[in-house]
Parts: structure tokens; C-alpha cells; sequence
């Protein structure tokens, strides 16, 4: 351990702790939570830890009033986070739609878990990524990142701080139980080797800031609360000011950027990893768990010949559109395996657009796929 | 006008078990027993509103479902709620003529932070408006079926995950337990009472009066918890007894208003409780001066409500 807390070496632990390392790592230093199976080790972490570092852990009463404490910590000054997981997210979706209103930037880790409803506790299912995207009410960009391994779960909770802060908004975590409760080697490097993106400050003078008036990328920077500049915080339709203006001009004007800043920044927010498109005839398109689920059934049909890729979304939401349109022209079938009735597969069919057939491998978790059944499927899109 | 209440005895307890054993709970599980004492004062003309926690994944998965009576499991939120939804539902259909006439006691059952921390809301609200069941809280003091983590339930100076004795804060808990019956007096309900499945008949005659009066009932029960409180497992009812001896959980009821203790004795030392649980070894002695200092205090005030 580091002198100032911070853990450096390599270490032994399961996808829930190495996502609050990496939320350490990122400089969070607030972390409002409940427990919940299967992300409680998030915050039993989170718990031992932040007060390590000169942090705060609350347990709250319930995951709304987790999500908008998280809000008002990070509104105060201080990069916050909480977890969850299926029946929590849910409870959070009004005050997630608060946090995307407000921009405020926050990270909140979802181990999704089977539903609906209570559903198996202390197994895995994909079937919140729609959730993700349309949980809440009304009209907003989402940014949603699924890490396949703990690694990932310590460097992409990193990743999601950074965006956060750059795009001024909240950021999902959409893991799953599988890689929430495994555990595998994590590195973690020294504080130097971490790109952190920190928060946009206020360039002018204190009586000229704008708190909601956007810079060229369309993200306004952000002053806290206590350092003096003047701001009003609200649900409601706003004005750059930040005050309600509730005509349908202003509500274009906010709502249009709130879309934008997320749509118009894709380039940069989108991570994908592509193995093997070219010249392929299927490409598997998948995340999370079942991304790495698949890594064997594509050995095997690279061994019985099929010319088949991989895209792996590392970040599911902003969708990569484009990308998945210029692969459709080249090949025969996505294969798209989640474990869910299929979700993620809808945004690959419509991006696709018929120019390549689209083979949904669904699950409806509790498990995770048979590689034999990805390899059927990739064997039909390959004929 | 005196409403005449059922007294149970040790010759006199049913047989019946609405819940029946070989469910899952741990060994020695407070809560477990708890429950089977509750129900065998309540019989079968229930109807059974359990949020989630221990009770409700111990005791239902099949084969091992102990529920022999109409039992629903709501979200953790929403017992109150859904019980509220019962009642009014059973008084509509009898009122039309529906369902034949007959008092079912509608139970709403839930651990402290479904009763305390999510479920307050709903709790509060069921209460408001008057609707005639019985609210149970079966108070472990932790969120002890996801592994321990604190509640607004759990004892100053107890450690649990998420509010762990650790090196810069080493006390475990720094807030003190809600008062939960306090709360539900509040809302001006016609019986309100704290119970411990230390004292059986205590409890059984407790949960059949909540039953018995007219409107909502609320009884708060400390179902001691050997896997979270970290004691052996043949304990749990002398530890539960000592909770009451000590005056760490006093047992009193509270009808239309008026206070009234039901075990009062000379108050033992904490110290005696305490160091019996792994939760508090690592209390020092001024923290333990302290959590005595509190408890004497709050005994006086309840004395004081007790006598007045």
C-alpha cells in the first residue's frame, strides 16, 4: 500500500472489491450504498476502505436515497459512487433521470442479477441493459460500461469516473453477477500510470459563471457548492443559468444538448475490442460475461474453419452504430449471445439494417451460455 | 370497555404449527423461533404479507417451505403496503358478499431494515390510515440475510460489515438503535409492544392481542441472531433474556397510549451482555461505560412513560 491509502501491487480478489479499488484509484471519496445481493461487497469494500483515505462511506436507507446522495456529494465537491443491483437499480431510475437533468457527475455500479423482481439473488443475468439505457423517465444520453473481468472492473470503474467528469453525467457500470463474484489476479499500478480526468472547473470570474452553459463539446463546467459560485440546481426544465424556464424553446434547446453531448462525443466515449473482423464471415458481438463466454466457442469455430471476429462493447451505451454498419456490409451474421430474451441484439439487428442476418443467443440467466450453443449458433450464421 | 385477551401457558399451547420446522434458518436462529411462537398464537385464519430478508428465504424455497398458511412475499419496501392492499381487499369482498364473513388476521412480517430503513415509508403510511392488521418486526439488529451490514436498528458500538470496528473508526456503529415502537406509538395506533421469544408466553399473548384489537398493531420482536451477533449457537434464547435483563431491549406495550413495562426488575450491568457477543469485543471500557450510561437513561424515560 501506497502512503496516501492507495492499494499498488497485484492482488487476489473478486470484481465487486476491484471495482471499489478502482473507484479509490479515481479519486472517489464518497460512497452512499445499501446492501444488496449481489454488489454488497461493493460497499462492505467501500466501507473499510474510504475512511482509509480521508473518504466517507453512508449506508442509506434504501437505493433512492443512495442515488441522490451520491447526487449531492458529488454536487458538493466530491467524486461519488454507489452500487447495486437489479430491485436497487430500479428503485434509483427517478433520481438517475435527476442526475442526467442536473449533470452531475457520478458512477453507479449495477451487478445486475436474474429478475425480474426479486428473481435469483445470487445469480447472474444481461437483463437490465435496456434498463440502462430507458430506465428512466423522459429523454437523456446514457453512457454504460460492461467489464468482462475483475481487472476490467478495477481499470473500467476508473474509466467511468473519467467520463463522468468529462461528460458531466452519470455513468453505469452494467457488470453482472458472474464477474461481480469472481475472483482473478488484479493488477494495480502506481497512481502516476492512472490517467484521471478531473473535474471541469469554472474558467471565468465568479459572477459571470453560467453553471449549465456549455462549452464547444457541448459539456458545461462545473462549480461546487461552497467555492463561491452562484448557482440554482433543479428537475426542471432550465435555462444556462440553471433557473426553470418551462417552454417547449428551452426544453429543445437543454434536452437537445443533454442527447447531444453524449451522441455528438460517440468517438470519444465508445471502447470496442476487435478481434479478427477482417475477412470474417460472422462476427460474435457481445459484453460482459458473456463476451468472455464466447472467446471459446470462437476457438473452436476458428478450428472447423469459420472465418469468424469478435466485437466486444466495452461500452454498450453510447450503441456504436456506425461500426456495426460497416461490419454488416462484409459479413454474413452477427452472432450476439447475452443472457437475456434479447435486448442489446435489437440495437445490432437495427444498425444492421438486413444487410447481415442477425442470430440472437439467448439466455435467461441464472447461468452463464454453453459455449456449444454460441458455436451452433455461430456454425448457422456461417452457411 | 376491557377487551378480554388470551393468556398461554405451558399446558395450554396448540400443537398446531402454521410454521412448520425443517426450514433453512441457521442453527439457533432467534428469529426462526420467533415466528413459530407468533404463529402458534395466530392459528391459520391468516394472511401473510413477508417482506424480503431471513424469514422469507429460510422459510420458503420448496421442499423446506414452513408456511402452511396463505403467505405472500412482497419486495423489501412493501410489506406494509401489500398488507394494506390484503385488508382492504378481504373488507370489500366480504362487504359484497363475495367471500363469506369471517376476521382474518392480516400480518405483515419484516426484519429491522425492512421495517426501519426502506419500509418505513409504507409502514408509516399503513398506520395513518388505520387499516386493521398487525405489523411484526423481527429485529435482529443487522442486515444479517446478505451478510451482516448495519441498520438503523443496529446497537450503538456493534460492528457489522459496513460498519466495521476498524482503524480509524473503531467503535463499529456510531448511532444509536432507532426506536422503532416509539415511532409506531407516534401514529396514535391502538397497541404497540416489544417481545422476546426469551419469554414465550410473554410474546405468543403479545402478538394474539395485536391481533385482537381493532386497527393496526405494531410488535417489535429482538430475534436474536447467533451468525451476525457472533455468539455459539445454543444461546440465543439466555442472550435474548439478558437483553431484556439488562435493559438493552426492555419489554413493555403500549395500548391507546398508556405505557406499560412487563418485565421490571433491578437492571443488570451491560457489561454482562455485551461481552458475551463477538459484535462488541471490541468495545473498550469507556465505550462500555457509555452504552450502560444510555441504557440507564433511556430505561428512566421509559419507566417514567411507564408511571405517568
Amino acid at each position: 500500500m501506497s502512503r496516501d491509502g492507495q492499494l499498488v501491487g497485484e492482488f487476489f480478489m473478486n470484481g465487486d472489491v476491484a471495482s471499489a479499488e478502482g473507484a479509490i484509484c479515481a479519486g472517489c471519496r464518497f460512497f452512499a450504498g445499501y446492501p444488496i445481493t449481489p454488489a454488497t461487497e461493493v460497499a462492505e469494500r467501500m466501507a473499510e476502505r474510504l475512511p482509509e483515505v480521508g473518504g466517507t462511506f453512508i449506508q442509506m436507507e434504501d437505493e433512492i436515497a443512495s442515488m441522490a446522495a451520491i447526487l449531492g456529494g458529488s454536487w458538493g465537491g466530491v467524486k461519488s459512487m454507489t452500487s447495486t443491483s437489479g430491485p436497487g437499480f430500479s428503485l434509483m431510475m427517478e433520481n438517475l433521470g435527476l442526475g442526467a437533468m442536473t449533470e452531475t457527475p457520478c458512477v453507479v455500479v449495477n451487478i445486475q442479477r436474474a429478475g425480474p423482481s426479486t428473481g435469483l439473488p445470487t445469480l447472474t443475468q444481461q437483463g437490465d441493459m435496456m434498463q440502462a439505457r430507458w430506465g428512466s423517465h423522459g429523454l437523456y444520453g446514457t453512457i454504460a460500461i460492461a467489464p468482462s473481468s475483475p481487472q476490467e472492473m478495477f481499470e473500467l470503474t476508473i474509466t467511468a469516473f473519467n467520463l463522468s467528469e468529462k461528460y458531466r453525467t452519470p455513468v453505469l457500470i452494467m457488470s453482472d453477477e458472474s464477474v461481480g463474484h469472481m475472483s482473478e489476479k488484479v493488477v494495480i499500478p502506481p497512481m502516476e500510470q492512472i490517467e484521471i480526468f478531473p473535474r471541469r472547473k469554472p474558467t471565468v470570474p465568479v459572477d459571470e459563471y453560467l453553471p449549465f452553459k456549455a462549452d464547444a463539446d457541448l459539456v458545461p463546467p462545473m462549480g461546487n457548492a461552497g467555492e463561491g459560485y452562484r448557482f440554482h440546481v433543479t428537475g426542471l426544465t432550465h435555462d444556462e443559468r440553471g433557473y426553470p424556464d418551462m417552454t417547449a424553446e428551452a426544453q429543445d434547446k437543454l434536452v437537445r444538448r443533454l442527447l447531444d453531448k453524449i451522441e455528438l462525443n460517440k468517438d470519444d466515449i465508445i471502447i470496442l475490442e476487435e478481434d479478427g473482423i477482417d475477412g470474417a464471415e460472422v462476427v460474435v458481438c457481445s459484453y460482459g460475461i458473456s463476451a468472455r463466454v464466447a472467446l471459446l466457442a470462437v476457438k473452436a469455430a476458428r478450428e472447423e474453419g469459420i472465418k469468424v471476429g469478435i466485437l466486444r462493447l466495452v461500452t454498450v451505451w453510447p450503441f456504436p452504430d456506425q461500426k456495426i454498419k460497416e461490419i454488416a456490409k462484409k459479413i454474413r451474421a452477427f452472432v450476439v449471445p447475452e443472457l437475456n430474451a434479447g435486448q442489446v441484439v435489437l440495437e445490432v439487428e437495427r444498425c444492421a439494417g438486413g444487410a447481415a442476418e442477425t442470430i440472437l443467443v439467448p439466455h435467461m440467466g441464472g447461468a452463464v451460455h454453453d459455449p456449444d450453443v454460441i458455436l451452433e449458433a455461430i456454425r448457422k450464421g456461417s452457411k | 370497555m376491557t377487551q378480554e385477551f388470551v393468556k398461554f401457558g405451558k399446558r395450554e399451547i396448540t400443537t398446531d404449527e402454521p410454521f412448520a420446522s425443517g426450514h433453512r434458518g441457521c442453527i439457533g436462529c432467534g428469529e426462526a423461533l420467533a415466528v413459530r411462537l407468533a404463529m402458534k398464537a395466530l392459528g391459520r385464519d391468516v394472511a401473510i404479507a413477508n417482506a424480503t430478508g431471513c424469514i422469507e428465504i429460510i422459510s420458503s424455497p420448496l421442499p423446506d417451505t414452513s408456511w402452511e398458511v396463505p403467505w405472500i412475499h412482497t419486495l423489501f419496501e412493501n410489506t406494509a403496503a401489500v398488507a394494506s392492499g390484503i385488508e382492504s381487499g378481504y373488507k370489500m369482498l366480504m362487504k359484497k358478499g363475495r367471500i363469506p364473513q369471517k376476521h382474518i388476521d392480516v400480518i405483515a412480517i419484516a426484519g429491522d431494515g425492512a421495517t426501519a430503513d426502506i419500509g418505513i415509508q409504507a409502514l408509516s403510511g399503513a398506520l395513518e390510515r388505520g387499516h386493521d392488521f398487525v405489523y411484526l418486526c423481527f429485529d435482529n439488529e443487522a442486515y444479517m440475510n446478505t451478510g451482516i451490514q448495519r441498520s438503523s436498528s443496529t446497537p450503538y458500538g456493534a460492528s457489522t460489515t459496513t460498519a466495521p470496528a476498524g482503524k480509524v473508526i473503531t467503535v463499529g456503529q456510531q448511532t444509536q438503535k432507532k426506536n422503532m415502537p416509539a415511532i409506531a406509538v407516534a401514529h396514535n395506533i391502538p397497541y404497540v409492544a416489544t417481545a422476546s421469544p426469551s419469554y414465550p408466553f410473554d410474546l405468543m399473548e403479545k402478538v394474539k392481542k395485536a391481533a385482537d384489537v381493532k386497527g393496526p398493531a405494531y410488535v417489535h420482536i429482538l430475534s436474536v441472531c447467533d451468525t451476525g451477533w457472533r455468539i455459539p449457537t445454543n444461546m440465543s434464547v439466555t442472550i435474548g433474556r439478558m437483553a431484556v435483563q439488562t435493559g438493552m431491549f426492555p419489554l413493555y406495550e403500549v395500548e391507546n397510549g398508556k405505557y406499560k413495562l412487563n418485565v421490571d426488575k433491578e437492571l443488570k450491568p451491560v457489561e454482562e451482555y455485551l461481552k458475551k457477543q463477538g459484535r462488541y469485543r471490541h468495545l473498550s471500557d469507556d465505550e462500555i461505560q457509555k452504552i450502560q450510561e444510555h441504557v440507564t437513561q433511556e430505561y428512566a424515560k421509559l419507566k417514567q412513560l411507564a408511571t405517568s
